[in-house]
């Protein structure tokens, strides 16, 4: 097909395993990694939160080089890169690759007066942590850094797509990764907005989020050679748009993200796809994101539509949620399952959307997955099969 | 098309070419940014409660906004903004560390955390103006005007919007420079000026 | 009650970058959300944090914050009433 943007490969790094296939397992088993956190180094009480396994990062880094000479936040796009590209025949050292990287704070650490490793306080510059990914790799390009709050996963998905479109490059790697350290979880904090328990997406007893760290890669490529069955998935189509409401709490209305959904959805209507089977909400658990992605989902007609929040089972880890929660909805798209709303027990919120309350198979051809941030940003983007399209 | 910009650099505001306001040579950002906001009489109180990289974006679009009046040609949801810059929000995520320096004096600010992002300052613009379409940001060494014109223009090209906001806004410390422009897919007066980007960029860079 | 209400008001402005608002206009009894000074709900954060560091009160849940931080006066009552407890 002309102009596609296929989906070739990806990677989830994350408390439930190094793979995507280890992280799809525990989804279809209801296994969280959400757990209690008991770290002086990250905050004086404990917290619930989804760490990934610091042993497992540089014993697999160290099959590569030195885990001391990269930040966690480094290894974490490192090691996931390199497990996406190992399924696929992309070629990093070409020119016509380029690497996308989605963060909100990228190396913040280093900024830390507590900071007691021997990286330098510049790769606290997220353009400079790129250029140590890219030394990594080889690769001629100059990494694209995307920093847009929590959208960010998502953005760097639609800006894959557009260089794809536009013949800049024939393939796209898009990774994602934001680590838990004491300056998030001291923000949150303050906030008020983190959960005394394991965060329940959607239920009426929600309070809050829950944090967590990780890292997912997608590669995208204009070669369908590079995915050669039946089972391909396209990018259909994406978009974003502001509330212009508030900078830290989202529109009651839901404009900015009906704004991006409504855009997507008739950008996809553009390769015959009509139709919206399953959603991958952003379903922080907060009581006020939650309402308003129902209120927009409703707005746009897709009360009926099965809708799933992961945030129960990785938390939220912020720059790389968009991504891994992607290659997630590929997985369901690519398998016929959809995911439990994990923390879910009664619906709690005031309009009557359908929440996937059990993992359940079912054939799907496409899928939407949003996204909201600080600042009023919002973003959506719609996965399809490739298999029947015009 | 650019039909209007700002730029703020070097104790130096400018608007469309022409030198909006001057400040003195060892003046504090804190102070400039100050004088051109009395000068705009801009009156948005909550541009006190922003940090200085907010400030600094949001006056650069004021400068660049006021002689337009885009409520008449635009749809909220047809205006976007694409920024960039070197920081991201470094100046501001050290105040928050500040906020936590020691464990006997934990204070986390969160009106300080919430400013520990570089898109913020895009909401407060969208909220200024009520901008609600697309929004991007991206962090690079260097500005690349060329980069940032591709992605707004494409936008625009695949209806997605009709306007862009688009450019570079960088503040660490006493250092700053912004250059927004605003990008527009056709003039809408005979008398609507329209400016070339290499004479921008040069009179952004002091040349 | 006064001196610390005076100090109170001087501090809503300063913590809360009120430019434009001096603390001899903010009223004692009048409320601080909504109607009145129109703070909102990053304010509301930024006083507890506030509460917390120069008088040692904390507020955990929303409800309480709305009752304690509903004026000058709640604040100072509580801030006075948690000095008697200690």
């Amino acid at each position: 097909m002309k102009d596609s943007v296929y989906f070739v490969s990806d990677n989830i790094i994350s408390s439930l395993g190094f793979t995507s296939e280890e992280n799809i397992k525990c989804l279809k088993s209801d296994s969280t990694g959400i757990k209690l956190i008991d770290n002086q180094e990250l905050y004086n009480q404990p917290f619930y939160g989804s760490l990934v396994d610091t042993y497992g990062i540089d014993s697999r880094f160290s099959q590569f080089s030195n885990p001391s000479n990269y930040t966690r936040f480094e290894k974490l796009i490192i090691l996931s890169i390199c497990d996406a590209l190992k399924n696929s025949d992309i070629d990093v050292r070409s020119d016509k690759t380029i690497v996308i990287l989605s963060t909100t704070k990228g190396n913040i650490e280093l900024l830390n007066t507590r900071y007691s490793g021997k990286i330098e306080k510049k790769r606290a510059h997220l353009w400079k942590a790129a250029e140590v990914i890219q030394r990594f790799f080889n690769n001629p390009n100059t990494p694209i850094v995307i920093s847009n709050a929590c959208i960010s996963g998502v953005l760097a998905i639609i800006v894959g797509a557009h260089f794809v479109k536009s013949k800049q490059y024939d393939n796209i790697i898009i990774s994602g990764a934001d680590v838990i350290t004491e300056f998030i979880v001291a923000g949150f904090q303050s906030f008020q907005s983190l959960c005394d328990g394991p965060c329940k997406p959607f239920d009426i007893n929600r309070n809050g989020l829950s944090l967590g760290e990780g890292s997912g890669t997608i590669i995208l490529s204009n070669n369908q050679n590079n995915y050669f069955n039946n089972d391909a998935v396209l990018f259909a189509g994406g978009s974003t748009g502001n509330d212009a409401n508030h900078i830290s709490g989202p529109s009651r209305t839901g404009e900015g993200l009906f704004t991006a959904v409504k855009k997507t959805i008739e950008e996809a209507k553009n390769i015959g796809i009509s139709k919206v089977d399953h959603i991958s909400a952003h379903g922080t658990a907060t009581p006020y994101n939650d309402e308003m992605e129902a209120i927009v989902f409703d707005r746009a007609n897709l009360s009926d539509v099965p809708i799933s929040s992961l945030k129960g089972f990785w938390g939220h880890t912020l720059g790389a949620a968009g991504i891994i929660e992607s290659v997630a909805a590929v997985h369901s798209l690519k398998g016929g399952f959809m995911i439990k709303t994990l923390g879910m027990d009664k619906l709690g919120v005031s309009k009557n959307i359908t929440v996937v309350d059990k993992y359940t198979e079912q054939s799907l051809n496409s899928c939407l997955k949003t996204s909201s941030g600080f600042g009023g940003c919002n973003a959506a983007v719609l996965f399809s099969k490739a298999q029947g399209l015009k | 098309m650019i039909t209007s910009y700002g730029i703020i650099k070097k104790n130096s505001a400018i608007v469309n070419g022409k030198v909006y306001l001057k400040g003195n040579q060892t003046e504090s950002f804190t102070s400039f940014i100050k004088k051109i906001y009395n000068k705009l009489e801009t009156d948005y109180p909550k541009f006190y409660k922003m940090d200085n990289l907010s400030k600094l974006g949001f006056l650069t679009s004021e400068l660049l906004l006021s002689n337009k009046n885009m409520s008449k040609n635009y749809l909220e949801v047809e205006i976007g903004l694409v920024f960039s810059n070197h920081s991201s929000s470094l100046d501001t995520d050290k105040k928050f560390y500040s906020t936590i320096k020691s464990y006997e004096q934990y204070f986390p600010s969160p009106a300080v955390f919430v400013y520990t992002l570089p898109n913020i300052m895009m909401g407060e613009i969208c909220i200024r103006n009520k901008f609600r379409g697309e929004n991007a940001f991206f962090i690079m060494e260097k500005f690349d005007p060329k980069f940032i014109i591709q992605y707004s223009q494409n936008l625009i090209n695949t209806g997605k919007i009709k306007c862009c906001i688009s450019g570079w806004v960088e503040l660490f410390s006493d250092n700053y420079e912004s250059v927004l422009f605003l990008l527009e897919k056709k003039a809408y007066t005979e008398y609507t000026k329209i400016f070339k980007l290499e004479n921008i960029i040069r009179q952004y860079k002091g040349e | 009650m006064e001196k610390l209400i005076v100090e109170l008001k001087q501090n809503i402005v300063k913590n809360l970058n009120l430019e434009e608002v001096s603390w001899q206009d903010i009223e004692t009894d009048a409320p601080l959300f909504v109607e009145g000074l129109g703070l909102d709900s990053i304010d509301a954060l930024e006083l507890i944090v506030m509460l917390e560091m120069n008088y040692g009160i904390k507020i955990e849940s929303s409800e309480t914050g709305k009752r304690i931080l509903y004026s000058v006066k709640t604040m100072a009552e509580t801030i006075i009433a948690n000095k008697q407890d200690t």
